[in-house]
This record gives structure tokens, C-alpha cells and sequence, in this order.
């Protein structure tokens, strides 16, 4: 049996991670092959790094950063921010990252996608979908693309279960709505999207004390939980996550 | 000096930094000239397995013999998978044969890829796990597994609501289905304890 997964998320700019509150009010967190190596030692499961600014200069910057972090993280990474084309997915993989996550460039380019999972296999494909609640429409969500700023028409379950049959090996589910609030996960939006996929999902946005982890497990059947005010911050270790999932029952990997 | 293989996948760079994190010398390299003078070779890879043996070009005859004459030779993940007869993945692939078996998809009804961290239970008797007690966790992402057929082997399973072969040891031949380079300080071991079976084999020689 897989255990479920604890995933601290680093959102970089100008090679600091940064933390903000639903994609706002940036406010500085560390270094980030310091944070990375630190988690590492603690005994995270997997690491994220966001490249959120995803300019042209940051993109080289985080090629470096990723041969960095590689250098002193010995747990997986995935990396992800503005990668448009199968040549930036095959540089990030080769200085050293396990997956590269798409986003903005899958809804541009549908068989983006399905060209990365043939070359490099769809392990190391990440669908990022940054979901907000439609107004319209109850009880769906819409994908929004551009670091969350602009939405689009495509329903987040939808687009999901298409990205599954593209090439995504997993699913990486931010809540626009729960992000940073500390308020727990959207598990209706967890739910909605695991149920639809059977490739494992991330759950990501909003988690703020030991039991929001708890409930995207088992309400929102997410295969892993990814967190960054929490951590970052210091509210909770990873052992401290860790064990109070393995007492509740959780497989966790202690 | 082991020499790890270089052949335009990913993620080769991350066994040599595993390697250099613990103290051993490891040298990326793709040049027969130095593949031939290795203590070991590690073949890494993270492609699907048509690109990786494609790419593997004339190198995958040199591994091959290499390895028939004594070489400690450890697979990894699709290098774990090429060790085999052939693979289902993308079309119809034909593997290096050192290893009796074949390479097909995960069997439905499961979350696929399996990706994450995993159980192995530990035979005693495989060098790679010596000083990791009976049962640790290991960081796997495939789609495809091996179905060991060679009665020579030696598996090391893990449960994934079906048995799957995360290890195999067949005499210098040795494959992991996971990621020791991405599975903190336990995999960390077990490339230590690859890079000393090394040792000990070239002073057999």
C-alpha cells in the first residue's frame, strides 16, 4: 500500500520563497535550497517549487536553483511555473527535478501533455489546475490559468479527467478560494476531482491545522496534501503531521 | 569508479549527487572509453522505455557484455525495466535479456502511475539491503512493472494490492523498480551498499 504524502510547496521569486494569502500579499518565507534540504531532513515526501513570476529571467534562474536544490534534496521534487514546451521539461528533468508540473501551457496546447508523458513518460507529468468556484455555475469550479489571474470556461473536473487521458501521471489541485486562508481544503472540489480521475491527486490550498490534512485525506480522497503558511511558518513540523496521521490511521511513511 | 550512465534521460544527475552526498565517486559519462574502466555502472532513467533504449544506443551492447562478464550493474526505475526481456510500453520494446521476464502495465484497478512511498520487504539475503532490517519505505513512480520469470532471481516484493517486484538480484545484476537516489537516508543506504559490493568485486578481480 502507498502511504499518503506530505508535499511543502515553495512558491519562488527572485530565488526567495514567498507565501501569500488567495495568490496575494506575497510576504517572504526563506531561502529556498535551504528550506528544501531542511524538509528533506525532516522527512517531507515530496517537494513542489513554483517559479509564480514565470518571466523569461526567472526561468533561468530557476534551471539553477532546481541543479541547487537537486544537490541537497534526496526526496523528490517537482518543479513548475510558465513551462510552455517538452524542451524546458526535459532541461528542468535533466538539472535534476522529478516531475514538471503544466499549467497555463496545457489549456493553450493540448497535446503538450501527451508529448511529455511519450518522451518522458506520464510519472513525471503534473497537471496543475488552479480551480476557483464558478459564480454562475453551482457546484463547479472553473480553471484558471496565468498564476490564477485569468479564468477561463473550462470546468475543473472536466478538465481534469481530460489531462488524465492526455498524458498526466497526477493532478495538482489548488483552491484559488482556499489558498493561504489557513481555513481547511475545498473538499467538495477534492472530492469532485478524485472520484472523476484515477491518477493520484494533490490536494492544495488552505490547510491550516492538523485535521484540514486529515479531512482532504479522507473526505476529499486526496493521495497527498500539500501545504506552505503551515510549514513555512512553523505552525507544525512534518513529524508532527506525520504522526498525528499514522494515529488516526493513515499510512503515512514514519 | 562507478560510472553512471548518461544517455539523454532524466534525472541521471541525481544519482551522481546521491553518490557524492555519501562520500563515493561517481562520474556521468557516456563514453565507452570510461564505461569500460568503471567499478560499476549504474543505469538511471526517468523516459518511457522505447526513448530511454533508443537513446541507450550502442551503449546497451557494451552494458550488456560488461555485465555478463561480472560488473556490478544496477538498474534504476526504466534502467530497472530494460534489465528485462522486453516492454509493452508505447509499442513493443526489446530489453537488454539479463534478466528473465517482461515488462507490462500495472494491472487495472489501483491509482496509476504508482507513485509514492511504498513498503519493500527486505530478503535477507540481497546485498543491497544489508543493515535496512526486514521492511522499509521507497519512492516508486512507474506505470509499468516487471513480471520476473527468472528463476535465478532474487525479489524483493512490495504490496500494491498485488506483488510487485521492486528488487531484483540475479549474481552482479541488481534493479530497483524505485528511486534510491529519491528516497531520503534509506536510499541513500542502499546506493552505499551498492558502491561497496562494488569494491569488493574488483578486489575479486
Amino acid at each position: 500500500m502507498l502511504t499518503k504524502r506530505i508535499i511543502p510547496c515553495l512558491d519562488v521569486v527572485d530565488n526567495r520563497v514567498v507565501k501569500g494569502v488567495n495568490f496575494l500579499n506575497l510576504r517572504d518565507a526563506g531561502d529556498p535550497v535551504e528550506l528544501g534540504a531542511r524538509y528533506s531532513d525532516e522527512g517531507a515526501d515530496e517537494l513542489v517549487f513554483l517559479d509564480i513570476t514565470a518571466t523569461i529571467r526567472s526561468r533561468k534562474t530557476i534551471v539553477e536553483l532546481v541543479e541547487k536544490v537537486a544537490e541537497n534534496v534526496f526526496i523528490p521534487f517537482t518543479v513548475g511555473g510558465g513551462i510552455q514546451s517538452v524542451e524546458q521539461i526535459d532541461e528542468l528533468l535533466r538539472s535534476g527535478a522529478e516531475k514538471v508540473s503544466v499549467n497555463t501551457a496545457a489549456v493553450a496546447n493540448p497535446n503538450l501533455l501527451a508529448e511529455a508523458a511519450q518522451r518522458f513518460g506520464n510519472q513525471c507529468v503534473v497537471l496543475a489546475i488552479d480551480a476557483r468556484r464558478s459564480k454562475d455555475r453551482p457546484g463547479k469550479w472553473q480553471v484558471c490559468v496565468k498564476a490564477g489571474s485569468e479564468p477561463t470556461d473550462i470546468d475543473v473536473v472536466e478538465w481534469a479527467a481530460r489531462g488524465e487521458e492526455s498524458g498526466a501521471g497526477e493532478i495538482l489541485l489548488t483552491s484559488m478560494d482556499a489558498d493561504g486562508t489557513k481555513a481547511g481544503y475545498d473538499n467538495e472540489l477534492n472530492k469532485a476531482v478524485t472520484d472523476a480521475v484515477n491518477i493520484p491527486v494533490i490536494a492544495s490550498g488552505g490547510a491550516g491545522t492538523l485535521e484540514h490534512l486529515y479531512d482532504a485525506i479522507i473526505d476529499g480522497g486526496a493521495d497527498a496534501v500539500l501545504m506552505a503558511s503551515i510549514t513555512h511558518f512553523e505552525n507544525y513540523t512534518i513529524t508532527q503531521m506525520k504522526e498525528y496521521l499514522r494515529d488516526r490511521g493513515v499510512p503515512m511513511n514514519l | 569508479m562507478i560510472v553512471v550512465i548518461d544517455y539523454n534521460v532524466g534525472n541521471v544527475k541525481s544519482v551522481c549527487n546521491a553518490f557524492k552526498h555519501i562520500g563515493c565517486e561517481a562520474k556521468l559519462s557516456r563514453e565507452a572509453g570510461v564505461i569500460e574502466n568503471a567499478t560499476g555502472i549504474v543505469l538511471p532513467g526517468v523516459a518511457a522505455f522505447g526513448y530511454a533504449i533508443s537513446s541507450l544506443g550502442p551503449l546497451a551492447g557494451l552494458i550488456k557484455s560488461m555485465a555478463l562478464g561480472g560488473k556490478s550493474l544496477l538498474g534504476i526505475c526504466v534502467g530497472y525495466q530494460m534489465l528485462f526481456e522486453s516492454s509493452s510500453e508505447y509499442g513493443r520494446h526489446k530489453g537488454l535479456g539479463l534478466l528473465g521476464g517482461n515488462v507490462g502495465p500495472i494491472p487495472p484497478g489501483r491509482v496509476i502511475p504508482h507513485m509514492g512511498w511504498n513498503l519493500v520487504e527486505l530478503p535477507e539475503d540481497m546485498d543491497l539491503f544489508a543493515g535496512l532490517g526486514n521492511e522499509k519505505h521507497f519512492y516508486f513512480a512507474h506505470s509499468f512493472c516487471a513480471a520476473v520469470t527468472d528463476i535465478k532471481a532474487k525479489i524483493a516484493y512490495a504490496n500494491y494490492g498485488f506483488k510487485l517486484a521492486a528488487s531484483v538480484q540475479k549474481a552482479n545484476i541488481y534493479g530497483t523498480q524505485f528511486h534510491p537516489e529519491k528516497s531520503g537516508k534509506t536510499g541513500l543506504k542502499v546506493l552505499h551498499n551498492f558502491a561497496d559490493i562494488c569494491k569488493k568485486q574488483e578486489k575479486k578481480n
